[in-house]
């Protein structure tokens, strides 16, 4: 069972085994003969019985056996001579599943098998609920037998509350046990949804089985049963509505639109977008990832004829659908110099629902100006045609005018309101305060991993329960000592330093952008000095802060110039939400190869990309195509036509991946010297294919 | 001589060993003996097996108990024949006998309670006497429960469950978090050191090694006189009779631990025998009997015949005056220990059955030096009528009057005594609040043992140890083991001739899973 090595067989077993292979190859052969040829006869039936019992994990022979039982009641249907005998049959099934459970009792097969019989009506709940009981002594982990046990005290109909009691007999029996735990949970989830007698104040029962819990974790910080148990019930404290937190065009803005250049002189006063489609992306960001964002649950009302029924998009969903930025886009108004203005409602109507099945009550309301731009296309040229260099010295750092601080916090400040933000029961931050304090006392005297892992999460949790209370004024955030924590991690725990590092870059982004004052820092006016006619942009700053991912982009979707190099991106998930982006450096990273990049294709307004100096080929084995959308994933593989690919171009098909990211890409600068996959094959590939580039690793390409 | 009429002769007369009494050592012995094929006569002079260490119906417990204390007139016996025969005379083993009825209606079913002479005992499930119960086989003529939980009185009379397992650590109520690491780090530590050794100090206190890992008085506590079961109070080492090293300390841990889980039936790491302890002196008998044994009861030693020049032991003369080769002297009385018993209708802990329940030192009173033991039976272990508890007490004491101070002290926060109580102590009044949630004390009795140890052997004449203080048989079996190296030295004491391994006995030594 559980921490038994293992011994090598001696030559005795090893001979023991060979014979019992032969003796397996011929019961096997046999059943096989049986099933093909439809032969139900008692002996058939014997043999099979016999391979089940050396070897349950058989499963041709369990379905032998339901045809075989399947024909022996159906003939007795037919004949109606002895009326014992669908008892006597069924009887002879749970007696073979109980000598196969007793052999293995991991045997998959052997488990469905019983749930057939049970399910032609046969055996008693009592009965299971007693060879439950022996199994469960004999290994009380074993997830198969939980597994059981739900399905039949589903069954029996037994109470919730008493099955929550088993659990917690078997935990005090030995607390190391993942699945009591796991049942414990479950139990919980369903009496707290169906607010059971004595269920009904979540934060209480919470409190009640974090000190449960608790008792586990000082005992034996080091067994992790038990953590996990704390992590669920963590997760159940921090479940609350999913709400809009920011939007893009953010909430009382004004927005320049063109249809290609913005004529006005730049101030860091509007936000401009240009576009040859004549439309401009909308962003709403909720607070967790949900589902149902749609022409029903959200209301856009124009003073123009804008658009009737948009679509929205999820930006970066996960296999459900899921996703925290939703994206619709909205046709410009007409050319006209007056403003418009435009009204967002979300979840008027029911019908948004989190990944934790909370639904969107609370209804939140946007609205922004919309003015188009007169239009003077002879400044387009210029525009297009100059290089960004990246130079430091181009660089501005923001004056500390009261204005440009208090345009950009109108900019970066989240759509929370007194009246649309989330109760916080108090019990919930005390209950987080109090775990805080008790893994502190933990980790005085124990280094154990997991606490300081579980004592980052807390301190996390406790931020954001903080967070959407009140903003810019979170006197205790704890950012350093969460960081050093997952410092600590990541020497302690070497084998899993990528996951530690995300959470560090989570934390490091939460740290930068929550609060106006610091994200100030990061921001400043990028002016190409060279070409000082040309306008500047605002760009965001996050170099050299050792962030693996990116996130917190609710704070940064007016972005439109952002620097991210000097980090170890492997991957900018989440990055698909800023739509004006459209100047991008992610030199000097870890991105290891073009599928890594792949949200930039969302990114319709991206022109100027810099991945120099990445691992772009660098590995023969890309592991980041299992983990992000690729050629072998259902969403990308329609285009992936790889016949005209063959026909048309040994380039394409050579480099497939880059010809899949750049493709979608209407790039005027690309920078990509330094990735061990560049060479004059691919330049020459990649000019070719985007017909708008300029400037290619800083050559002009015409 | 006319007595010998009422004894029939036995025959043969000639053995290579004569056992008298049927104590528990005895027992052992003559098991032992027997199974090295020596020819044993084994006798008593009671009616019952087991002497000392028997389980009597109430009844007869206190007349033994009587019996047993007061000195009987010396009987001088001449010479007749070739030998000289030496007279035996008994000292009384108990004391101080004190019995109440606490109540005004005579206990119900007296005739229905067993008890057990030597009390408090119980067996540690990996301890030397299952061992031994498991090599010798007598596991098939006896059956145990397990006591299910121990408690410890923490301030103020309340009794908190031990956490002496890993389990029992998770679950206390009595812990704090922090004590919680602490203590289960401790035991870790513990284990670690029995695996691979230790740079420490083996041989300084326990109680020092305790304090060098930084455990809190409650936990060193817990861990003295709960789980290592020390007497003394090991913080006052001038008082100290029995300050346990570090090195026994571990041992005895390591055999607390090794003992949960070592019987899949069992709960916790003790177990007792049913229908008493006296089981087991009479389960080593019928050992002894099968392997030819000569069991003669009721048949009193009158004498030793010794040769003509004194020196060398020739046989014993049997019949008339009570004798019995254990209490006589030369034996030194090195302190007492007294013991009590207490019939109640309800357990002192609802949710216990089989229990046990520690007074630590200083816990009753500031000036107790030594702990006070309680062991609480039901019903289930067939020694009182169901709905009853029989509870036993014990501690060293150096007199009678501190013997019953920490008795009548434990008693007093256990049990609600009606007031009309004779009791003559009234200093434990202060732990009258709980009275509503104590059970109700029906009846009681109190007596003093002394504590003998033999020193030396008269001539081939040897001694064998006596009911001792401890919760234990450890002491008893090292002494009894020791005697039978010295009455044989050429042969195995139980030689390992076994016919059935561990795994076959488990089932058969604990009953009702």
């Amino acid at each position: 069972m559980h921490g038994i090595p293992r011994k090598a067989p001696t030559q005795e077993e090893r001979d023991g085994s060979s014979i019992k292979a032969a003796k397996l190859r011929d019961l096997q052969s046999q059943l096989l003969h049986f099933h093909y040829n439809k032969i139900y006869t008692k002996e058939a039936i014997e043999i099979s019985a016999q391979l089940l019992e050396s070897n349950p994990e058989h499963y041709t022979g369990w379905n032998y056996r339901k045809l075989a039982v399947q024909h022996l009641l159906d003939r007795h249907q037919e004949n109606e001579v002895d009326s014992e005998l669908p008892q006597s049959v069924l009887d002879e099934e749970l007696r073979l599943v109980e000598n196969a459970l007793k052999r293995n009792f991991k045997a998959y097969g052997a488990w469905h098998h019983r749930k057939w019989v049970l399910s032609k009506g046969h055996s008693s709940p009592d009965r299971e609920l007693r060879l439950l009981g022996k199994l469960q002594k004999l290994d009380s982990r074993n997830f198969h037998a939980w597994n059981y046990r739900r399905f039949i005290t589903e069954l029996k109909k037994i109470p919730d509350e008493d099955e929550l009691q088993y659990t917690t007999d078997m935990i005090y029996d030995n607390f190391s046990n993942y699945s009591a735990w796991h049942n414990r949970s479950m139990l919980l989830s369903k009496l707290l949804e169906k607010r059971a007698k004595g269920y009904d104040k979540t934060e209480n029962v919470l409190s009640e089985e974090f000190e449960f819990v608790r008792n586990a974790l000082f005992t034996d910080p080091d067994d992790q049963s038990g953590w996990f148990y704390h992590l669920w019930l963590l997760g159940q404290t921090l479940k609350r509505e999913p709400l809009v937190i920011s939007s893009s065009p953010p909430h009382g803005s004004n927005l320049s639109l063109s249809i290609d250049n913005p004529d006005c002189q730049p101030s860091f006063s509007k936000i401009y977008h240009q576009s040859k489609e004549r439309t401009f992306p909308l962003i709403l960001y909720f607070s967790e990832a949900v589902v149902g964002v749609s022409s029903s649950t959200v209301t856009v009302e124009f003073d123009y004829d804008g658009g009737d029924g948009l679509i929205w998009h999820p930006l970066s969903a996960n296999k459900l659908g899921f996703s925290q930025a939703w994206l619709a886009y909205i046709k410009y108004p007409h050319d006209s110099l007056e403003s418009c203005h435009v009204k967002v409602t979300v979840a008027q109507f029911p019908g948004i629902i989190s990944s934790s099945g909370m639904p969107c009550s609370q209804s939140c309301f946007i609205s922004f100006t919309a003015s188009v731009c007169s239009n003077n296309q002879e400044h387009s040229k210029v525009q297009t045609t100059h290089k960004i260099s990246w130079n430091e010295e181009n660089f501005k750092a923001h004056s500390t005018h009261p204005e440009d601080a208090n345009l950009l916090a109108s900019l970066c400040k989240l759509n929370i309101t007194k009246e649309n933000m989330p109760t916080t029961p108090m019990l919930c931050i005390e209950t987080i305060s109090n775990e805080i304090a008790c893994s502190r006392e933990l980790l005085s005297s124990s280094n154990c991993k997991i606490g300081k892992l579980i004592l980052a999460r807390l301190l996390v949790a406790h931020n954001t329960l903080m967070t959407y209370g009140c903003m810019d004024s979170i006197t205790e955030a704890h950012y350093e000592e969460i960081l050093a924590l997952y410092h600590d991690l990541m020497k302690m725990d070497h084998a899993h330093i990528g996951y530690y590092e995300d959470e560090y870059s989570l934390v490091v982004m939460k740290q930068l952008t929550s609060n106006t004052e610091s994200l100030l820092k990061l921001c400043g006016n990028y002016e190409e000095l060279s070409l000082p006619s040309i306008s500047s942009y605002t760009c965001v700053r996050l170099k050299g802060l050792s962030l693996s991912r990116v996130s917190c982009m609710e704070h940064l979707l007016w972005v439109q110039m952002l620097d991210l190099s000097h980090n170890k991106l492997r991957s900018i998930e989440g990055l698909e939400a800023l739509q004006l982006l459209s100047c991008l450096k992610l030199s000097k990273n870890r991105f290891s190869s073009f599928t890594a990049l792949e949200p930039l294709k969302m990114l319709k307004s991206l022109q100027v990309l810099d991945v120099s100096y990445n691992e772009i080929g660098a590995h023969s084995i890309d592991t980041r195509r299992y983990m992000c959308s690729s050629p072998l994933n259902s969403t990308t593989g329609s285009e992936w036509q790889l016949k005209r690919f063959a026909e048309e171009d040994a380039d394409m098909k050579h480099f497939w991946d880059a010809y899949l990211l750049f493709k979608d890409l209407n790039l005027v600068q690309l920078d990509i010297v330094g990735n061990a996959v560049v060479d004059e094959r691919l330049k020459a590939f990649l000019v070719k294919l985007m017909s708008a580039l300029k400037w290619f690793d800083g050559e002009s390409c015409h | 001589m006319d007595e010998t009429t009422l004894f029939p002769p036995i025959e043969p007369s000639n053995f290579d060993l004569i056992v008298v009494g049927t104590g528990l050592p005895e027992s052992i012995i003559a098991a032992a003996a027997s199974a090295a094929g020596k020819t044993v006569l084994h006798l008593d002079p009671n009616p019952f097996y087991g002497t000392h260490s028997a389980s009597l119906p109430l009844d007869d417990f206190i007349s033994f108990l009587r019996s047993h204390s007061e000195s009987p007139s010396l009987q001088v016996q001449t010479s007749d024949d070739d030998d000289v025969s030496i007279p035996l005379a008994t000292r009384p083993l108990y004391s101080n006998l004190e019995i109440n009825l606490h109540s005004s209606e005579p206990l119900e079913n007296s005739n229905k309670f067993t008890l057990d002479l030597g009390a408090p005992c119980a067996f540690l499930c990996a301890d030397a006497m299952i061992d031994l119960i498991l090599k010798t086989g007598i596991n098939q003529y006896m059956e145990f429960k397990s006591v299910d939980s121990s408690f410890v009185s923490g301030g103020a009379g309340k009794l908190e469950s031990v956490p002496d397992s890993r389990s029992a650590i998770f679950k206390t109520r009595s812990l704090l978090g922090p004590e919680k690491y602490q203590l289960m780090n401790f035991f870790k530590h513990v284990q670690g050191i029995l695996e691979n050794g230790s740079e420490e100090d083996m041989e300084i206190p326990f109680v020092d090694f305790l304090t060098k890992r930084g455990l809190s008085q409650k936990l060193k506590s817990i861990i003295l006189y709960t789980i290592a079961w020390a007497d003394y109070d090991q913080g006052k080492l001038e008082f100290c009779k029995d300050v346990i090293t570090t090195r026994s300390g571990i041992n005895r841990l390591a055999l607390y631990h090794s003992s949960i889980g070592r019987f899949s039936n069992a709960n916790g790491a003790i177990i007792y025998p049913i229908y008493g302890q006296g089981e087991l002196s009479q389960a080593f008998c019928r050992r002894a009997a099968v392997k030819g044994c000569i069991y003669v009861l009721r048949m009193p030693v009158i004498s030793v015949l010794m040769d003509k020049d004194g020196r060398t032991y020739q046989g014993v003369r049997l019949a008339s005056e009570v004798t019995n080769s254990n209490h006589k002297s030369p034996s030194n009385a090195e302190g007492k220990v007294a013991r009590g018993i207490c019939i109640a209708k309800n357990s002192v802990k609802p949710e216990a059955a089989n229990c046990l329940v520690f007074f630590p030192p200083r816990s009753l009173y500031p000036e107790q030096i030594t702990s006070v033991r309680v062991l609480q039976l039901s019903s289930n272990v067939g020694v009182c009528p169901s709905k009853t508890f029989v509870t036993y007490l014990s501690a060293v004491c150096d007199d009678s009057v501190e013997g019953k101070k920490l008795l009548n002290a434990a008693i007093n926060a256990l049990f609600h005594i009606a007031v009309s109580s004779s009791s003559e102590n009234n200093e434990i009044d202060n732990l009258r609040e709980h009275a509503e949630e104590k059970p109700c004390l029906l009846w009681s009795a109190l007596y003093i043992q002394d504590l003998t140890k033999f020193h030396g052997a008269f001539n081939s004449i040897k001694f064998t140890p006596m009911p001792d203080e401890h919760l234990h048989y450890d002491d008893i079996l090292d002494a009894t083991e020791k005697l039978f190296k010295e009455l044989f030295p050429n042969e195995d004491f139980f030689a390992t001739t076994s016919t059935s391994d561990e795994q076959h006995l488990d089932g058969n030594t604990e009953l009702d899973p």
